[in-house]
C-alpha cells in the first residue's frame, strides 16, 4: 500500500511524540531538579535525531530502491529545524534571558556556542526555501546546492555536541560516526560518479 | 475455467463499500496508535535520561519533616533534599546527574576504614565509627558551587578537617594532602567505566586543608549521607568547585609536592589545581553566573562562592587567573 498521504501524517504524528512526551513529564515535575539542563538537552538531542534521519534519506532511497522516500525528506528536515528552534529558544530565553550582551560574550568565549550558534543558523535558509514556491524560484540545480548546508548544520552539531561534554564522550562519538558514515557515503557516490564517466553509446544503458 | 459473471456473485458477498472503508480506517488507526508507543519508547529508552524520584532509602525526606528555609543561609533557602540526594556527578556510577541515585546504591559503605598516611608523625588508619567518635559533627550550611553552571545550598553535617589533621601530627615537609576515593569494583560495588581513570584523586594545599571551612561530611540535612552524596564520609570545601569536595574517601595522605588531581590529569588546559570558584576566570564555560537548582534565570556567583573574608588571605599576592 503506496499511501503517501497517510505515512506522511504518520510521520507528523510520530515527531510530535517526543515534545509530547517532554510536556508530559514537565506536568508531572519529572524533569529533574534542574529542568532547563533537561530540556536543553533533550530538544538537542532530537535535533541531532532529525538531522540524521534527513540525512539518511537519499543513501536508504538509493539503497532499498525505494523512491518515493524522498517525499518525507523534507518534513525531517523541517521536524530538525523545529527541534534546532525549541533548543535555540530555550538558551536565548531561559538560560540568558534575552541578555544580548550574555550571549555574545558565549559565542565570542564558548567554542561550543560558537559552533552550535554555526548549526543552526545555517538551518534557516533552508527553512526558509523549503516551499515548493522556492524551489521553483531558485531553480533546482541551485536549490540543491544551497540544501548541502544540511551536511554543514549535522557536521557543525555534532561537534557542538563533542565539545559540551565534560568526558564522556560516547554519546558525542556516536552521533559524529552515524553523520561521518552518511556524509562519507555522498563523498563516496559523487567520488565513484565522476571517476566511471558514462558510456558515449547510449544504445546498452538499461534503465535503472 | 469457472469465470464468475458479475451477475452471478450474489450482492450479498460483496463487501460493503462502507465496510470497506470503515476497515481500511481502522487499519490505519491501530498503526498510527502502534508506530506512536514504538516512537514513545524509543524515546524513553535512547533520548530521556532515567529520573527517579522516590528516595532511594524509602525513608522520607528529612527536609520534608523540616521546612528547607528553616536550614538555610539569611536570604538563601536550602535545596531540598530531593534534589540534593538526585541531582549529582559520581562518575564512577554514570555520568548524567540521575545514574548516581539509581545505580550507586550498591555502594558497600560498611566496614569502611580512612588511611591518614605520608608525611605525619602518627599515621593511622581510622574506622568510620571511630571518626564520628573521635569528631562531632555539626550542621554546616554550604553553599555548592558545580563548575558546570549551576549551584545548591546544602545543609551538610560534619567535622573540621583541621582537627583529624592534627590528632596525625604533620612533618614540617608536608606541603599538600591528597584524598582519594575508593577504587573497588568487586569489595565495594563501584563499577570501572572508562570516563576517568580511577580512582578520583584530589588534592589541598595544607593550610587550605586547615582552614576551619573545610569540613569532612558524614551527612545532609542531619541524616547519614546517601552514596550518591559520597558516603560515608566526603570532603567539603564550599570555596572551590564541586569536584574538589571528592566522594566515600579512604586515603589521605600529606606529601611534599603538588599532587595531579583527576580532572587537571583529564583536561589540564581546562582545569587548574585550586578550582577556588571566581566569577572573572572561564572554566569549561563562562563562570560569571549560575543556576540555583529551584530557581528560574541565574544570579551572579560571588568570588571564593561568598566565602571570600574567610579564605581569600590563603591566595594573598597570586595571580588568581594563573592559578586557577
Amino acid at each position: 500500500m503506496k499511501d503517501i498521504k497517510f505515512y506522511k501524517l504518520a510521520i507528523f504524528v510520530n515527531a510530535l511524540v517526543p515534545l509530547a512526551l517532554l510536556a508530559w513529564d514537565w506536568r508531572r515535575g519529572q524533569v529533574g531538579a534542574n529542568p532547563l539542563d533537561f530540556v536543553t538537552r533533550t530538544t538537542g538531542t532530537l535535533t541531532l535525531v532529525f538531522l540524521v534521519l534527513t540525512l539518511a534519506v537519499t543513501p536508504l532511497r538509493k539503497w532499498t530502491g525505494v523512491q518515493w522516500l524522498i517525499r518525507f525528506r523534507r518534513m525531517l528536515g523541517l521536524y530538525a529545524f523545529f527541534y534546532g528552534s525549541l533548543h535555540f529558544l530555550t538558551y536565548v530565553w531561559f538560560d540568558k534571558w534575552f541578555d544580548l550582551r550574555a550571549i555574545t560574550q558565549d559565542v565570542v568565549r564558548r567554542w561550543f556556542i560558537l559552533v552550535g550558534m554555526l548549526a543552526f543558523f545555517s538551518m534557516l535558509p533552508l527553512a526558509v526555501t523549503s516551499t515548493d514556491k522556492m524551489i521553483k524560484r531558485l531553480g533546482g540545480k541551485r536549490w540543491q546546492k544551497l540544501h548541502r548546508l544540511t551536511y554543514l548544520s549535522a557536521a557543525a552539531g555534532v561537534t557542538h555536541y563533542y565539545l559540551l561534554v565534560k568526558s564522556d564522550t560516547r554519546k558525542p562519538l556516536a552521533f559524529a560516526a552515524v553523520v561521518a558514515l552518511l556524509l562519507g557515503y555522498r563523498l563516496f557516490a559523487s567520488y565513484t560518479k565522476r571517476s566511471k564517466p558514462r558510456p558515449l553509446s547510449l544504445t546498452q544503458q538499461s534503465p535503472r | 475455467m469457472l469465470i464468475k459473471k458479475p451477475g452471478d456473485i450474489k450482492s450479498s458477498e460483496i463487501t460493503d463499500k462502507k465496510v470497506y472503508l470503515n476497515r481500511r480506517l481502522f487499519m490505519r488507526g491501530a498503526v498510527l496508535a502502534a508506530s506512536t508507543v514504538a516512537t514513545g519508547f524509543l524515546y524513553r529508552r535512547l533520548l530521556a535520561p532515567e529520573i527517579d524520584l522516590p528516595t532511594p532509602t524509602g525513608k522520607a525526606a528529612p527536609g520534608s519533616q523540616v521546612a528547607p528555609k528553616q536550614w538555610g543561609l539569611p536570604g538563601e533557602e536550602a535545596t531540598p533534599y530531593q534534589d540534593i540526594t538526585h541531582y549529582n556527578n559520581f562518575y564512577e556510577f554514570g555520568t548524567d546527574k540521575y545514574s548516581p541515585a539509581r545505580y550507586a546504591q550498591k555502594l558497600v559503605t560498611r566496614p569502611w576504614t580512612v588511611s591518614v598516611e605520608g608525611l605525619v608523625n602518627k599515621p593511622k588508619v581510622f574506622d568510620l565509627d571511630e571518626l564520628t567518635r573521635l569528631f562531632t559533627p555539626e550542621d554546616r550550611v554550604y553553599r555548592h558551587r558545580c563548575v558546570e553552571g549551576w549551584s545548591m545550598v546544602i545543609p551538610w553535617l560534619g567535622f573540621p578537617l583541621a582537627e583529624l589533621l592534627k590528632l596525625v601530627e604533620p612533618q614540617g615537609s608536608a606541603q599538600y594532602v591528597v584524598f582519594e576515593t575508593a577504587n573497588d569494583p568487586k569489595g565495594r560495588g563501584i563499577p570501572q567505566t572508562d570516563a576517568l581513570t580511577w580512582p578520583y584523586v584530589e588534592g589541598l594545599r595544607l593550610d587550605e586543608a586547615l582552614n576551619p571551612l573545610a569540613i569532612l561530611s558524614t551527612g545532609i540535612y542531619g541524616e547519614a549521607l546517601l552514596p550518591q552524596n559520597g558516603a560515608p564520609v566526603r570532603l567539603v570545601v564550599p570555596w572551590k568547585y564541586g569536584f574538589k569536595s571528592i566522594k566515600s574517601v579512604v586515603r589521605i595522605k600529606l606529601v611534599e609536592r603538588m599532587p595531579t588531581t583527576t580532572w587537571v590529569a583529564e583536561v589540564p588546559d581546562v582545569y587548574g589545581f585550586y578550582s577556588n570558584v571566581n566569577p572573572d576566570v572561564d572554566v569549561l564555560r563562562a563562570q560569571s553566573t549560575e543556576q540555583r537548582i529551584g530557581d528560574w534565570g541565574r544570579r551572579k556567583t560571588q568570588p571564593f562562592n561568598g566565602y571570600a573574608e574567610q579564605v581569600a588571605h590563603l591566595y594573598d599576592g597570586m595571580d588568581l587567573s594563573y592559578y586557577h
